[in-house]
């Protein structure tokens, strides 16, 4: 197997999750930055319409290492699909697929299902539940706890901050309450 | 961090400390342009492909941690965890400095009630869009284009916030 085949298959979580903790000892050490992505969004904010809001008035010059940071992640997420794919469908675990499936959803050849992201889903109501709405959570959601995944769970916790391990479960809670509790009737919203 | 003179002239100050400075505001001292930020460029750059090669950008991975049928993800937010305490550890014990000569310094999180009203809104929006706001980026970079909109939905919610602040609990 050659190394460009070895990297091209699903990378295993013992690899990538060290990978990705270690991104908090290196912002810190090479320029004294602290792990977030979420506050990206902000600073889009403040960058582009601060309305005199005083929550957007701040330098946000000063944080342009943060979009630049973003940035990285979209042109690695091209790279990686680009250059370094795996050829092999992903390999879900039995139970979410049937799960999945009484649900409605039938493709499963990609990293999203195509029925809920696929670009022609962008004017319906598929849309506007999975796209709009569910990115106006996010946004909001991840201001008001004041970080998301990156930013509390990882380095909330790996600065052993205990209002980052309440932000954590408050995500995990909402995540299983959409999944058992609102997707039922939401798919049967968009799956008459 | 102190607010700019300019902002202070402009909005009266706040009664909350973080209106003026951001969550994870910039603590150097040193100040970086150009070239010096292309780091944070080719940081985020591998943190993209890590993102895609352990297919955490997936919707159907993300249903997979919230149905509890396959240990993937929590692994990979384990073992991050982790690697990030020990690491952050080893940097207070042994005082690492960083490629700046400064010491290194993280502001400590606050409690307040947002933490949980925020934290469950954006929980479920985590399992409708499947993914948090790093892999938005990726998946972008990955050709699901459709993705610009929850993206731009994303800033919006955080614009919303914004506006709507003083009226929140916190």
């Amino acid at each position: 197997m050659s190394f460009l085949e070895f990297i091209r298959q699903p990378w295993p979580w013992y690899v990538a999750g060290p990978l990705i903790g270690l991104t908090v000892p290196v912002l810190l050490l090479i320029g004294n930055k602290s792990f977030g992505i979420s506050s990206s969004l902000r600073h889009i904010c403040a960058a582009c319409l601060p309305a005199k809001l005083p929550f957007f008035s701040y330098n946000w010059k000063k944080e342009s290492w943060n979009l630049l940071f973003v940035t990285g992640i979209l042109l690695g997420g091209f790279i990686a699909t680009h250059f370094l794919d795996n050829p092999n469908p992903i390999q879900l675990a039995p139970a979410t697929k049937m799960a999945l499936q009484a649900l409605g959803i039938q493709d499963f050849s990609g990293f999203m299902p195509n029925e809920l992201f696929a670009l022609s889903t962008m004017a319906t109501g598929k849309g506007f539940i999975f796209l709009v709405l569910g990115g106006l959570l996010v946004g909001f959601g991840t201001r008001w706890a004041g970080g998301c995944t990156s930013g509390h769970a990882i380095m909330g916790l790996s600065n052993l901050q205990w209002p980052s391990l309440v932000a954590t479960i408050s995500f995990m809670v909402g995540g299983f309450a959409m999944t058992h509790v609102f997707f039922p009737f939401i798919f049967k919203l968009i799956y008459p | 961090m102190k607010p700019s003179p300019q902002t202070s002239v402009r909005h009266k100050p706040t009664t909350h400390s973080t209106a003026t400075v951001c969550d994870a505001p910039n603590v150097a001292r040193a100040s970086e342009s150009g070239v010096s930020l292309l780091k944070y460029l080719i940081v985020g750059t591998t943190f993209g492909i890590v993102f895609v090669k352990a297919e955490v950008i997936s919707w159907f991975r993300i249903q997979e941690m919230f149905r509890l049928d396959s240990f993937h993800m929590y692994g990979v937010i384990g073992s991050a965890v982790l690697v990030g305490m020990l690491s952050v550890q080893l940097i207070k014990r042994f005082n690492v400095k960083t490629l700046q000569g400064e010491t290194v310094q993280i502001a400590p999180k606050t409690f307040h009630r947002g933490q949980i009203f925020g934290g469950l809104i954006f929980g479920l929006g985590w399992a409708l869009t499947g993914a948090c706001p790093g892999p938005l980026f990726a998946q972008i970079g990955s050709g699901f284009l459709s993705v610009a909109v929850t993206l731009i939905s994303a800033v919006a919610g955080t614009w919303l916030y914004g506006y709507f602040r003083e009226r929140l609990p916190h």
